[in-house]
């Protein structure tokens, strides 16, 4: 279980791009985090994980206060995460980010396996360079795929808009492989999307808006808000502000 | 052969299939091996300290190893090695040098490398160099590659040097007629106070011959590194050269790339890109669990594969 309290991350002109949010993931549960572009999604995601490390407030991750762990430190504790922009690596190959993550060299069989869950063939891939000839799509994919190598490892895993450039693989394959995730009761999820596709298989939708926390509930009690009127100009609005 | 080449020579050539192939060891300035095959003959030169290397037309899946090793300090190593490639063949010539000194005497090894291949032939070189040893003796290597590809031949350079050598000025020369292709891997990494140049200079002279060089460098420590190409295009060719290093520590790197194109359509480009290592590189690994330090080292791992 991940409990954030009262986080809050500050720029150095005294700007909160996150202000003062409480939010708790229960174990063997799919969070959705959305809202408009700028409203402190990623930057949340980032604080869980130690890439920023927030201003005030505390984050207790299965009992441990990992507050002010690193980002190696929370990646032992068995936090996950997929980012929003893969990184690309000259002379790393697919098997060699696969082995990392796994902490292990994998068969090719395992290999083989990973790939084909989010859409790849590893023949074709296993030995591509991590650079700029794979695509924005292909990227994401094989940055899924480095989450789940992790396995049992994990006990959070967080996405950052993983349906990003995935064209041609499906929404249900991509559906299919969080929920695969899911089936483990002790194993949550924070996805951050702006697909409604994605929203609505989650257990709950947080709304993140202006960095902070404008509605949490059911995708039932949030999708409705969420399809009103856009007066933002963004692809996902922010809704009206309900009660929390 | 001594202990300290016998040694270095696996470090260099992986030599278990020695025993089939054509090869020549030299080790400070003498042969101390050499064995001629069917199709590969290996004799020395009489008016100067070397050996010339003729491959028979149509010879396929050879290997030939010519290693050089400097096992003490004080030796000064100059050595020519010729290459004749016959037509249509596809061989793999596995070099290197490895200079170990417990001296206080510098040791330097010059080996000047001459490839003629005929038509159609195809060459893949590997070469290795190290330096290792626990002498102050300075641990030297100056390569020359003088390379003339004729029409439709190819060759693959594929060289690194890793630690331990305290200064090394490579020069890569090549003259490429029609459909001939060049392809260099490189790949170099120093530290401490080393120093090491290499220098490329193709022409491209025929048409629709071309060249591709990839150099990458780690300089780490006080060393520095200086990368300079330059590219001729003569006629209809491509010519792309990339040189990417990373900077650790206070490690400095030069890259002066140059392209010449002598005919509208000769395509030539250079990449250049010189940083340290990307941040978000070192977060990606640890956040799959690497410490930064472990992440570091990956990366360079990596990038010098």
């Amino acid at each position: 279980m991940l409990e954030l309290k009262n986080i809050t991350f500050t720029l150095p002109d005294g700007k909160n791009i996150t202000d003062n949010i409480t939010l708790t993931i229960p174990d063997g549960k799919m969070i959705a985090i959305t809202g408009p572009n700028g409203g402190g999604k990623t930057t949340l995601a980032k604080l869980i994980i130690g890439i920023q490390r927030a201003s005030s407030g505390q984050i207790i991750f299965n009992g441990q206060d990992i507050t002010d762990l690193s980002v190696s430190e929370r990646a032992n504790c068995g936090i996950s995460y997929g980012f929003q922009i893969p990184v690309t690596f000259k002379g790393f190959t697919v098997r060699d980010i696969l082995n990392l993550a796994a902490g292990r060299e994998l068969s090719l069989d395992e290999c083989k396996e990973l790939l084909g869950t989010v859409g790849l063939c590893a023949h074709d891939y296993i030995n591509r360079e991590l650079n700029k000839s794979l695509s924005g799509g292909e990227m994401k994919r094989i940055e899924i795929a480095t989450v789940l190598a992790r396995g049992d490892k994990t006990y959070l895993s967080i996405f950052d808009e993983p349906e990003a450039g995935i064209d041609i693989w499906s929404f249900r394959e991509l559906i299919g492989v969080l929920d695969g995730l899911r089936s483990n009761k002790k194993c949550s999820q924070i996805i951050i999307s702006h697909q409604e596709r994605l929203l609505e298989t989650a257990d709950e939708i947080v709304l993140v808006a202006g960095g902070k926390i404008e509605a949490v509930g059911t995708p039932d009690e949030i999708l409705p808000l969420l399809r009103m009127e856009n007066t933002s100009g963004c692809d996902c609005p922010k809704g009206r502000t309900v009660s929390k | 052969m001594n202990n300290i080449t016998e040694k270095m020579l696996k470090i260099i050539t992986d030599y278990g299939n020695l025993e089939k192939a054509s090869y020549n060891i030299r080790e400070d300035g003498e042969c101390v091996g050499r064995r001629s095959t069917k199709n590969v003959s290996i004799e020395p030169l009489f008016d100067r300290s070397g050996i010339e290397i003729k491959v028979k037309p149509n010879t396929k899946g050879e290997t030939v190893y010519i290693p050089a090793c400097l096992t003490k300090s004080g030796v000064n190593d100059l050595v020519y090695n010729d290459f004749y490639i016959g037509e249509n063949s596809d061989v793999t010539i596995v070099a290197g040098c490895a200079v170990h000194t417990d001296g206080e005497e510098e040791s330097l090894h010059n080996g000047i490398h001459r490839f003629f291949l005929g038509k159609y032939s195809k060459v893949t070189y590997i070469e290795k160099h190290i330096g290792e040893g626990n002498g102050d003796g300075a641990r030297k290597i100056d390569p020359v590659t003088e390379i003339e590809l004729e029409e439709g031949a190819s060759i693959i350079l594929d060289t690194l040097q890793i630690g331990g050598v305290d200064y090394s000025d490579r020069k890569t020369i090549a003259k490429l007629a029609s459909k001939a292709k060049m392809l260099v891997r490189e790949r170099i990494m120093t530290d401490k106070d080393e120093k090491a140049i290499t220098d490329f200079e193709v022409e491209l002279n025929g048409e629709d011959s071309g060249v591709d060089i990839i150099s990458r460098s780690v300089a780490k420590g006080n060393s520095y590194q200086g990368y300079s190409s330059k590219i001729i295009g003569r006629t209809r060719c491509t010519g792309h050269s990339e040189c990417d290093a990373i900077l650790s520590e206070n490690g400095r790197v030069d890259a002066t790339p140059s392209l010449t194109a002598e005919s509208k359509d000769a395509s030539l480009i250079h990449e250049a890109a010189i940083g340290k290592i990307a941040g978000e590189q070192i977060i990606k690994l640890c956040s799959l669990g690497l410490t930064e330090e472990e992440a570091e080292r990956k990366i360079i791992e990596g990038f010098l594969k």
